[in-house]
């Protein structure tokens, strides 16, 4: 498929022809809304977008998986409780626990989903001032050793558009101290917790590092013309981090 | 139709947001002798038929499994209603 011209005149950066390869699946159930965005972040970051649907049984010989935004099933029962027994999110947990260690990024209602399925722990309950908040937000990369944080610096600060009402992270104490002890508090709030989230932590991975959630949203800071400020491209390192752990540069 | 009700409520040490806007919104209404809220959540599992133990078995089953969410969410009740 042909990408939309981007708006303003930015042009793309030439990008390494050995990316084209790779396979990065994009997950839609019904109710996901930010498909599209991740679907187009994949395509600037310079690999091949593969659309995948919650029915399918076999995850298409891809390389990658985001699990992208919206209100999967209505967000009904809880945030992500009832996509995570789709078929396809069974295949994704044994690829991601296994010893290929597929990378999965789950995004929003993505993240929400990866902590039902139990590829990540804690869970997320109503923003502690009970309303839907957008705004940009700013998070600081605490570990830049994941599948998808690697392209980034160790401690940078970027700016991602951040839109949800079930976004504040819980777990016992137990758990968060066992995340820091193990570097894996991968994002956190800076300036401001939007929404009550315990230690500020806006984003974690599994022990790994092949699986990542987060609450912000990377995949709409990707291109001039859109992003935060309407300048901000700080989320494209998600999915040029990936392409560098494919192509085992990182 | 017996129906199976499965009570469930978020864990006593998690901060119920929507309990305490709730208790904050009651004495605005006249309503004072309460000092705490916590809203759960009440499902209810038609059967038809008879609830064997094996139906009730499976109802406890999802009502831990897929009706809550164990690192949220306690199972308060688990009972049989008939009509």
């Amino acid at each position: 498929m042909t990408e939309t011209p981007l708006i303003g005149g930015a042009t793309l950066a030439p990008v390494d022809s050995r990316l084209s390869g790779a396979r990065i699946g994009v997950v839609t159930f019904p109710g996901t809304l930010d498909d599209r965005d991740a679907i187009r972040a994949v395509r600037l970051s310079g690999a091949t977008a593969v659309e995948l649907w919650h029915a399918d049984t076999e995850l298409a010989a891809v390389d990658a998986v985001i699990i992208p935004g919206g209100f999967s099933y209505g967000d009904y029962l809880r945030a992500g409780a009832i996509s995570r027994f789709a078929p396809l999110m069974g295949k994704i947990v044994d690829a991601a626990n296994s010893d290929a260690k597929l990378p999965v990024l789950g995004i929003c209602n993505g993240f929400q989903i990866l902590t039902e399925a139990h590829l990540l722990p804690g869970s997320m309950i109503k923003n502690d001032h009970l309303k839907f908040l957008c705004r940009d937000q700013v998070l600081r990369v605490e570990n830049n050793t994941t599948a998808w944080t690697n392209a980034y610096a160790p401690g940078q600060d970027i700016t991602v558009p951040l839109k949800n009402q079930d976004g504040q992270y819980i777990a016992d104490e137990k758990t968060l101290d066992a995340l820091e002890a193990e570097n894996r508090v991968v994002f956190r709030y800076q300036g401001f917790n939007p929404n009550g989230s315990r230690r500020d932590i806006a984003g974690i991975s599994n022990a790994a590092g092949n699986v990542v959630g987060l609450m912000p949203h990377p995949e709409h800071a990707v291109e001039a013309g859109y992003g935060p400020g309407h300048t901000g491209t700080d989320g494209l390192g998600f999915f040029t981090s990936v392409l560098n752990t494919l192509l085992g540069d990182k | 139709m017996p129906r199976i009700v499965v009570d469930v409520m978020l864990k006593p040490e998690i901060l119920d947001p929507q309990g305490k806007a709730i208790v904050g919104a009651l004495p605005r209404l006249g309503f004072t002798a309460f000092s705490a809220v916590r809203q759960g959540k009440r499902f209810e599992l038609t059967v038809d038929g008879e609830v064997t133990d094996e139906i009730l078995a499976q109802a406890r089953e999802a009502a831990e499994t897929m009706l809550s969410n164990p690192v949220i969410e306690d199972v308060v009740n688990v009972e049989v209603v008939a009509d």
